[in-house]
């Protein structure tokens, strides 16, 4: 490392990373600012304030050393299992479906919680596994138990976006560890059978509606297919530039609902258009395969499989939300992550990326030191 | 992949150098895949945002973008000085939409609080609601003061589905003094709508015409509505005007009708059940058609509540009728001129005498005049409405010879005048009776025809198109629209001597020592010529004012003036007003004096308003307050557009209430003598018991002046 008048903790840091992530939360934090009629209020200076946090935070994970990761994986994925069943009896008392615990200050989703935990025990069971056991059944069940738990809970709470993404967090991470290809196959063949069935089944009346809205969304303008309809209308209509930064007529006049969190992004394409799109999804594959790239510069298991979990369930956010706003997935209650407002969601996310900056450390002393 | 598969299956045994092999190619997997993902993604958005982008562009602008309708302001209907009879006036109304209500119940609640609607209305609300299929708008209150209006408005975000506005409604000056004439508005409904999918009958706030002038004119009066482009947000709330274009008012029509004189006649007519027309004898233009009582027009255009339903359909005076054009009546003696008419064009000198002992013989049956008239010739037959006369010249002449002349001075005959509905009535002739009752014409029918009696029956607009042909001697044809009269139709075949005849006939009457005498009029020398009428309803049990109103005689009175060059004649009809001369004559006296005296005429009438309580809008009201007072929310439920199409049509189906009844000859040849030459019902009556000895006489009674 070169002299230079930055501090060496500042020049360490990912800037190649973390310069686009600013330019993406403060382009939230615009749309936030639009979307609340122009004001800072409610909306866009608690999402840069909430950000400013997380970021100590991140930095804060950031700095913290590798066996205390390994240390802790278990009791803090016990702990969030402890608070998801929490969730579930408080619901149960009070008569009614609950997703939070309101600790007074702020009200925390511990299903949230889980998705970067997953990836965390997942990555430490996989190392603590002997190679030769990897193909065996002894690498697949206790992590079917350890992705089955969390989930089965926030099915219940219910929550079908979170459990989906818990399980795909952990999925990826089982399919990076290096279990047979031929199991992600037959479970994905199992999957094609099982939905039809789990359909009829397992999912609630809203959700099934929600899906069925999804693929015919013209069949029920003024219900179920009405956010879809909305969202792609304010996609549609934002055109290649947009239609400016406080013109965006959908999400002013109330047509697309949920303006400020779950479609976001549909507020911001109306005024931004085509080329806000191509910036965000710029960012988050900066993000994304910044993440990767530490996953596959690391040397130790540990470390690989942590970063990429981590950059897996930021993508699965991404992915799901964006396919969501577009038309391409049934309406999930999932946000888009640094741009949706709200502080669990935030919070979550930045605990991804501040797990991934550990891992780069760690990547950048093992570099040093070898 | 293919190599890991391999590699993977058959090999259980990896080592830590294996795992990191697959980790590196499948995290280059899953990063392609995620590259991929994002790709599609990107392929999307330019997909909706650049290909798409007209279409989504279009689609959020109809989100945003609401386009309302502006309701055309009516155009006025005017009288002949350009006097306003119906015209609009300025107000704040609130309406309902009860497709878009969420909770309708507890919205009219809100709104009914706010508008401080009292229960009656409350109700009146609830039905409307109840009628009204979803889209169309229901009125829920139109002429509010601006403080109701606005603590609506405020409180638009918490009622969806109510819409205030500021715009025009229909105002009526003269209220029921024009209501048959003129009809009345209210919204459009369901069936019109079906009927003419404008998107403007179902704009709040548009009325079209529901009866009357307002219904016959509806296309000239209704105009081109304007538009209003707001952008909306997604609950309905107007944020900003983006353009208006005004709307274009219907045509005004102007009317021959004298607005001072119609107002004037319908007040006049005070307590009574009666019509009043007068025509303009130098062009045949309706100067005024009026029908009392009647009901309010401006309280019709939002509906017809239960409760002003219950009070106009329970009055015995049947305000919902229009008798000028719709009541049929015997006309009694007012046939006489034209009878006398007749009898000239037949060849009858009106010097030849006839005696009248009292009465007259046909055959075995004994027919009683009024009185003794002694030796009358055809002025004074007319002038003493001498019934012998008119008796012993029918039966020379026989009624197919004067049928034909009654027909040609208007009576029984539809006229070309834009009104919603005419009834024609009855000129009975030997063929009407055969295809309608399968009888043989008598004798007898001819004796009651000649004075207006038996099977004839003719509207007081007739009466009075027949009076202003007597008296000008023209085929007048009546018109109503000011500045377009008829031409004449084919010359009448009365030579002005024959026409003199009557003339001096009917002068005397007034003027000489006739039967309307109490009812002349000199005004700075203009007289009036006239002839009184009682048209029996039943046989007569008293003379004069019995108890029971139904069976009282129709009064009635035509006449015109100036006598020397008659430029206007009037028909009035009371029903149930007993002698002519008493109810009938006095206000047509009245009446003819507003036209050529206002002042005098108005100091008599608002004398007499002072004794009857009121205007005839105060005494609605007042009645009204009453009903409101005794009935409350009791009132049945009924829809009254639907019931008043319903009776129209059963009136029309019907022969007019008044045509009597196929009678059969009488049986008993020993009541013969006394048998009357009257109505079915009346010869029922008299086979069924004793009648009082006074009572039997005439069968007519017109010449009879207390």
């Amino acid at each position: 490392m070169s002299i230079s008048i930055v501090p060496e903790v500042v020049a360490r840091q990912p800037w190649r990373m973390l310069i686009p992530l600013f330019g993406l939360v403060s382009l939230g934090a615009a749309v936030l600012y639009s979307a609340a009629g122009g004001h800072l209020q409610p909306y866009a200076l608690s999402h840069v304030i909430r950000f400013g946090v997380f970021l100590v935070m991140a930095i804060v994970i950031s700095r913290v050393s590798r066996d205390f990761f390994r240390m802790a994986a278990y009791p803090i994925y016990g702990g969030i299992v402890a608070l998801l069943v929490l969730v579930e009896l408080i619901g149960a008392v009070g008569g009614g479906s609950q997703r939070w615990l309101n600790l007074g200050f702020m009200t925390l989703q511990p299903s949230e919680l889980m998705k970067p935990a997953i990836v965390l025990v997942l990555a430490k069971f996989y190392e603590t596994l002997p190679p030769p056991m990897t193909g065996s059944w002894r690498g697949l069940v206790p992590a079917g138990v350890l992705i089955g738990i969390p989930a089965a809970l926030v099915i219940l709470q219910p929550d079908l976006g979170t459990a989906l993404a818990i399980c795909f967090g952990g999925a990826v991470t089982m399919f990076l560890a290096g279990l047979p290809l031929w199991w992600f196959l037959s479970a994905g063949a199992a999957a094609i059978i099982a939905i039809p069935v789990a359909f009829f089944t397992l999912l609630h009346d809203y959700q099934r509606n929600r899906v069925l809205t999804f693929l015919d969304p013209e069949s029920d303008p003024l219900g179920t297919g009405y956010h879809i309809t909305q969202s792609k209308i304010a996609i549609g209509s934002g055109g290649v530039f947009g239609k400016g930064f406080g013109n965006g007529t959908q999400s002013h006049l109330q047509y697309l609902p949920e303006a400020h969190t779950d479609f976001v992004f549909a507020t911001m394409a109306e005024e931004w258009g085509f080329l806000g799109g191509l910036f965000v999804l710029f960012v988050f594959g900066v993000l994304l395969t910044w993440g990767m790239n530490v996953a596959r510069r690391s040397p130790d298991r540990f470390s690989s499989l942590l970063a990429a979990g981590m950059a897996a369930t930021v993508f699965f956010y991404v992915a799901i939300n964006l396919m969501m706003v577009m038309g391409l997935a049934p309406v999930v209650g999932i946000p888009l992550p640094f741009m949706s407002h709200g502080g669990t969601s935030m919070l979550t996310n930045m605990i991804c990326v501040g797990t991934m900056m550990a891992v780069n450390r760690w990547n950048q002393r093992s570099n040093t030191f070898s | 992949m293919k190599i890991s598969f391999r590699r993977l299956i058959p090999q259980t045994h990896s080592t830590s150098g294996t795992l990191r092999n697959s980790f590196d190619r499948r995290s280059l997997v899953v990063g392609s895949v995620q590259g991929g993902i994002g790709m599609l993604l990107a392929a999307r958005m330019a997909y909706l945002a650049v290909f798409e982008n007209e279409k989504y562009k279009l689609e959020a602008e109809s989100n945003r973008v609401n386009l309302s309708l502006i309701p055309p302001r009516r155009g006025w209907i005017l009288d002949r000085h350009g006097t306003p009879l119906a015209s609009n006036r300025a107000d704040f109304r609130v309406d309902a939409i009860p497709a878009r209500m969420t909770n309708v119940e507890q919205e009219l609640t809100t709104v009914a609080q706010l508008l401080q609607l009292d229960p009656v209305q409350r109700q009146d609300l609830g039905d409307k609601i109840d009628k009204a299929r979803g889209f169309a708008a229901v009125e829920v209150a139109s002429g509010l003061e601006w403080e109701r209006f606005a603590s609506v408005s405020v409180r638009l975000p918490d009622l969806p589905g109510i819409v205030t506005q500021r715009g025009f409604s229909r105002d009526y000056p003269n209220g029921p003094s024009v209501a048959h004439l003129i009809g009345y508005v209210g919204p459009a409904t369901a069936e019109e709508y079906q009927k003419d999918h404008d998107p403007l009958l179902i704009t709040p706030g548009y009325k079209v015409g529901k009866d009357g002038l307002e219904k016959v004119f509806e296309k000239e009066l209704r105009g081109k509505p304007g538009a209003r482009r707001v952008e909306v947000t997604a609950s309905g709330r107007i944020v900003r005007e983006l353009e208006t274009r005004e709307d274009t008012p219907g045509q005004s029509i102007k009317l021959t009708i004298d607005g001072g004189l119609q107002d004037y006649a319908s007040r006049r007519i005070g307590l009574e059940s009666a019509a009043v027309v007068v025509i303009d004898c130098l062009t045949g233009g309706i100067l005024a058609l009026c029908s009392m009582p009647a009901f309010d027009p401006n309280s019709f255009a939002d509906g017809i509540g239960r409760l002003e339903w219950k009070m106009l359909n329970e009055d015995d005076h049947i305000p919902l009728l229009n008798k000028a054009l719709r009541g049929l009546y015997p006309p009694g003696s007012t046939m006489k001129p034209m009878a006398a008419l007749a009898f000239q064009l037949h060849g009858v000198s009106p010097d030849e005498r006839v005696n009248c002992p009292g009465g007259y013989r046909l055959g075995r049956r004994f027919f009683r005049c009024d009185a003794v008239h002694g030796s009358v010739d055809m002025r004074s037959a007319i002038e003493h409405s001498c019934n012998t006369y008119f008796w012993s010249m029918v039966h020379r002449v026989g009624y197919d010879a004067i049928a034909p002349v009654a027909r040609l001075l208007g009576l029984g005959q539809e006229f070309d005048i834009p009104v919603a509905q005419q009834r024609y009535g009855t000129i009975p002739d030997a063929a009407w009776k055969m295809r309608r009752f399968h009888q043989e014409w008598s004798a007898a029918d001819s004796l009651n025809a000649s004075i207006g009696q038996g099977y004839v029956s003719v509207s007081p607009f007739q009466m009075a198109v027949m009076t202003s042909r007597i008296a000008s001697g023209h085929n007048l044809q009546p018109s109503l629209i000011y500045g377009q009269p008829k031409p004449f139709g084919p010359a009448l075949p009365f030579t002005p001597e024959q026409l003199a005849v009557v003339h001096d006939g009917m002068f005397n009457v007034v003027n000489g020592h006739g039967t309307g005498r109490g009812s002349r009029i000199d005004i700075n020398g203009v007289l009036m010529a006239g002839k009184t009428g009682t048209a029996q309803v039943r046989r007569m049990i008293s003379r004069g004012h019995v108890a029971d109103w139904k069976s009282r005689d129709h009064s009635h009175f035509i006449c015109y003036a100036p006598t020397d060059a008659p430029r206007y004649a009037m028909s009035v009809v009371v029903e149930h007003g007993g002698f002519g001369a008493s109810a009938a004559a006095p206000i047509a006296k009245d009446v003819m004096t507003y036209l050529f005296d206002p002042g005098k005429a108005w100091d008599t009438l608002l004398a007499m308003e002072k004794a009857w309580g009121g205007t005839a809008q105060e005494r609605l009201d007042a009645r009204y307050r009453q009903f409101v007072a005794q009935y409350g929310v009791g009132a049945p439920k009924v829809s009254a557009e639907e019931e008043i199409e319903k009776a129209r049509e059963a009136e029309d189906a019907q022969p007019p209430a008044n045509a009597p009844q196929p009678a059969p000859e009488p049986a008993s040849p020993e009541n013969a003598a006394d048998e009357q030459p009257a109505r079915a019902p009346a010869r029922e009556d008299a086979g069924a018991g004793p009648a009082p000895s006074n009572g039997q006489a005439a069968p007519n009674i017109s010449g009879a002046t207390p």
